[in-house]
């Protein structure tokens, strides 16, 4: 199936309109959540946290033996917060740094959800098979059940979020004056927090616990290079989780060696790479042009300021010099001059230049001027 | 125990000591999400490796494997120096999307590769055994026991040669600089180290797993010590451990040996983090518990030396007046009471001279507030402590 044969089918065909629907959801509210994570200097929480789900999927598993992806999610939820709230209490209760507290629990209740699957495949009921899509995820076995409990969660997550739009916007860029203006700071923290963990749970079916925390970074990166305003920021960011999702779908979908999760991913980063490079106020690129023309700029005006030295020495200001009197001094090419000749700062006639009375004046507020031109 | 046994138990303590040594010095330079960076993102090098190889085992392979994971952190610090990201969002786009293009790899190639996105992941170290090395026909043992050995070997050899400069450098990278021990070189020397030992891991225990062996025993250590040497010992001496134990949990369990390597080690911090001496949660929350009262009794003295009135002084004034619960009013009594700090007679509480003496020191200390004096000055008075 190729790229434009899906997008015929993508509103017939019932399993890939609910994929597509799915992964779309999933890549909004992940951008969206995936905002505050990065905003609070929390990227690998979600890393953290994704891994930490599995011990919970495992047991919810145990206990129930039911396949449900409802009741295996909830047991991932709560192994999820479960981790979260170790890896605070490691942080704040002894002396161990923030990365060695994520990275712990990251790999030790991986190891334990490890060890629990393992078993679950030694025992007699032969249900267990496709708990280990949760390690990579499989949004072809996504059903329209699973993609209304995401619609109805991110519907909730936004109605949650223009409540407390304020007091996340506060708590995010200053939190020790959000205590002092009496919000409960602890509630918000943990009202956030929990959402970016739901978010997390809901992706695991579909894009695996190693690539979730990039779903939840990606688009929000690639989101905070174009704005600085929160709250452009979190729509760009669901804007291009969706995008991220829908796009990655149908390139999986048009081969089918190609699991979805990574190719989401993938074009998560290439959005990423992208806004690096060329967003206009931060991007490598224009930064770089801005840089190149700063530099020629100064270099034309240090030229400016020499010819300005030898001038004034004269009562005529446009008394002709030849071009070799500025050999002491290193700072000009033909290409410069001509550039100073087209701004009329000077003229140039053969081998000789003179200053104008416009290069003159120019040259005379370079130290005092404040307006830029 | 039968050989391929005490195989397994060898390979797995082996793996938790090569990883132990590098993980200490990640953990205490707060780095310790490389690994987790770097174990993801071997899995193209991992990939393409063998693709030219053709063995997982062979040492083109680990060091191209290994030369990826040097490249994810290089990557990690080219886009954390743009500034247009922080480092932990810097690590979390590098290593997904390079594993994403290792899963792709494989998915492609499915024909041509006999390698599998789980056997990465998490390894199998009851196979190990019967992966053997053989020189001219001649029985040497599992393969992989012998790369990990030759790594643990180099490890230690370099931590040998290397420690005051390692040392210097974790601790002091400006004292190590003027030194002359380049920290640049410190730190490229420490992340190869790092990738090698996790590709040489990989295929023992998986990649997440090697994580867990890195990042776990050092940790623990952590809580236990804070010296270099001593929590170097500890964490190789804890790695060791729970390879062993957690082989044989896996044996009653008949689970994943390196998933139940990591439950033991999982549950060996968490008592260490609960019942560590001085760092462990328990003591933190105790020692939080005795500051507690002991600021309420500081206060409490403060209030009686403001007042001479007797009303002010009567002890059931204590609840209204400063605003305690009565167990706590209860209990900073006692305190006072057993530390000869104050006497009460008919109800009413009046200072006595040790309690003068402590409450005036203690004003000057508040006043002033020259750091920590007041531990001191709490050993020099207290009989009791709160």
């Amino acid at each position: 199936m190729s790229i434009t044969e899906y997008f015929e089918l993508v509103f017939t065909d019932y399993t890939l309109r609910t994929i597509t629907l799915g992964t779309a959801v999933l890549g909004a509210i992940c951008g969206m959540l995936g905002s505050f994570a990065v905003l609070r200097k929390q990227s690998l929480l979600g890393d953290a946290i994704s891994h930490a789900a599995l011990p919970g999927i495992a047991i919810a598993f145990l206990i129930t033996g039911a396949k449900d992806s409802n009741v295996l999610m909830l047991g991932a939820l709560v192994s999820g917060l479960i981790g979260t709230f170790w890896i605070r209490g490691i942080i704040t209760k002894t002396h161990l740094k923030s990365d060695t507290a994520l990275g712990l629990i990251l790999s030790l209740f991986f190891g334990f959800g490890m060890l629990l699957l393992t078993f679950i495949q030694k025992q007699p009921n032969a249900n267990q098979a496709g708990l280990d899509k949760y390690l990579f995820g499989q949004a072809a076995t996504l059903v329209e059940k699973d993609v209304t409990i995401m619609v109805i969660v991110t519907g909730i997550c936004l109605i949650v979020l223009l409540l407390f739009w304020k007091e996340f916007k506060i708590l995010l860029f200053d939190a020790d004056y959000t205590k002092t203006l009496g919000f409960n700071t602890k509630f918000i923290d943990i009202l956030i927090t929990f959402f970016i963990v739901l978010a997390i749970v809901l992706g695991l079916q579909t894009v695996g616990v190693v690539l979730m925390s990039a779903l939840l970074l990606a688009p929000a990166a690639a989101a905070r290079q174009w704005t600085n305003s929160l709250k452009v920021m979190i729509i760009l960011a669901a804007i291009f989780g969706a995008f991220s999702g829908v796009l990655g779908t149908a390139i999986s979908a048009s081969d089918n060696n190609l699991s979805t999760g990574p190719v989401i991913v993938l074009v998560a980063g290439v959005f990423v790479l992208f806004s690096f490079i060329f967003s206009p106020e931060r991007g490598i690129l224009f930064r770089e042009i801005r840089f190149r023309k700063n530099r020629n700029d100064l270099q034309l005006k240090k030229t400016l300021q020499f010819m300005y030295g030898i001038a004034k020495t004269h009562e005529n200001i446009s008394h002709p010099h030849a071009i070799r009197i500025l050999n002491n001094f290193q700072g000009f090419t033909k290409g410069s001059l001509r550039t100073m000749e087209e701004k009329e700062w000077i003229q140039l006639k053969g081998q000789e230049w003179s200053l104008t009375s416009v290069g003159f004046e120019e040259a005379k507020n370079l130290f005092n001027q404040q307006k830029n031109d | 125990m039968t050989n391929p046994q005490i195989e397994i138990q060898l390979i797995g303590v082996v793996v938790a000591m090569a990883c132990a040594i590098p993980g200490v010095f990640l953990v205490l330079r707060k780095m310790s999400l490389i690994s987790d960076a770097i174990s993801h993102s071997i899995l193209p090098g991992i990939v393409i490796g063998f693709f030219i190889t053709q063995d997982l085992n062979s040492p083109l392979l680990i060091l191209l494997a290994a030369l990826t994971g040097v490249i994810t952190v290089v990557l990690v610090e080219v886009i954390q120096k743009t500034g247009l990201v922080k480092e932990d969002t810097a690590i979390g786009l590098v290593f997904p999307s390079l594993f994403s293009i290792g899963v792709i790899l494989i998915a492609k190639n499915a024909n041509d590769v006999h390698l599998d996105v789980d056997a990465v992941l998490l390894g199998e170290l009851a196979f190990a055994p019967f992966d053997r090395l053989f020189i001219s026909g001649m029985d040497m043992g599992p393969k992989s026991l012998w790369v990990m050995g030759i790594i643990l070997i180099i490890t230690i050899l370099l931590l040998f040669l290397f420690f005051k400069e390692l040392k210097v450098s974790t601790f002091d990278k400006g004292l190590s600089a003027a030194l002359g021990f380049s920290p640049f070189v410190m730190h490229y020397g420490l992340m190869s180290v790092s990738s090698i030992t996790v590709v040489g891991a990989f295929d023992a225990v998986g990649a997440i797993l090697v994580v867990a062996f890195m990042i776990a025993p050092a940790a623990t250590a952590y809580l236990l010590t804070a010296n270099l040497k001593k929590m170097l010992l500890l964490s190789i001496l804890f790695g060791a451990f729970s390879a062993i134990s957690g082989y044989w949990l896996a044996h009653i369990l008949d689970a994943s040996i390196s998933g139940s390597m990591t439950t033991v080690l999982g549950l060996l911090f968490f008592g260490v983090y609960l019942f560590a001496p001085n760092k462990g949660l328990l003591s933190v929350l105790y020692r939080q518990k005795q500051q507690r009262t002991e600021v309420s009794l500081i206060t409490f003295l403060l209030h009686l030396n403001n007042h001479s009135e007797e009303n002010e002084r009567h002890i059931n004034h204590l609840n209204e007046h400063i605003n305690w619960q009565k167990v706590r009013s209860k209990t900073v009594v006692d305190l006072a009471l057993k530390n000869n700090m104050i006497s009460i007679s008919n109800n009413i509480v009046s200072l006595t001279e040790k309690g003068k003496e402590f409450t005036n020191l203690a004003l000057k200390y508040i006043m002033t507030n020259k750091d920590e004096k007041i531990e001191y000055m709490k050993d020099d008075f207290f009989l009791f402590r709160g």
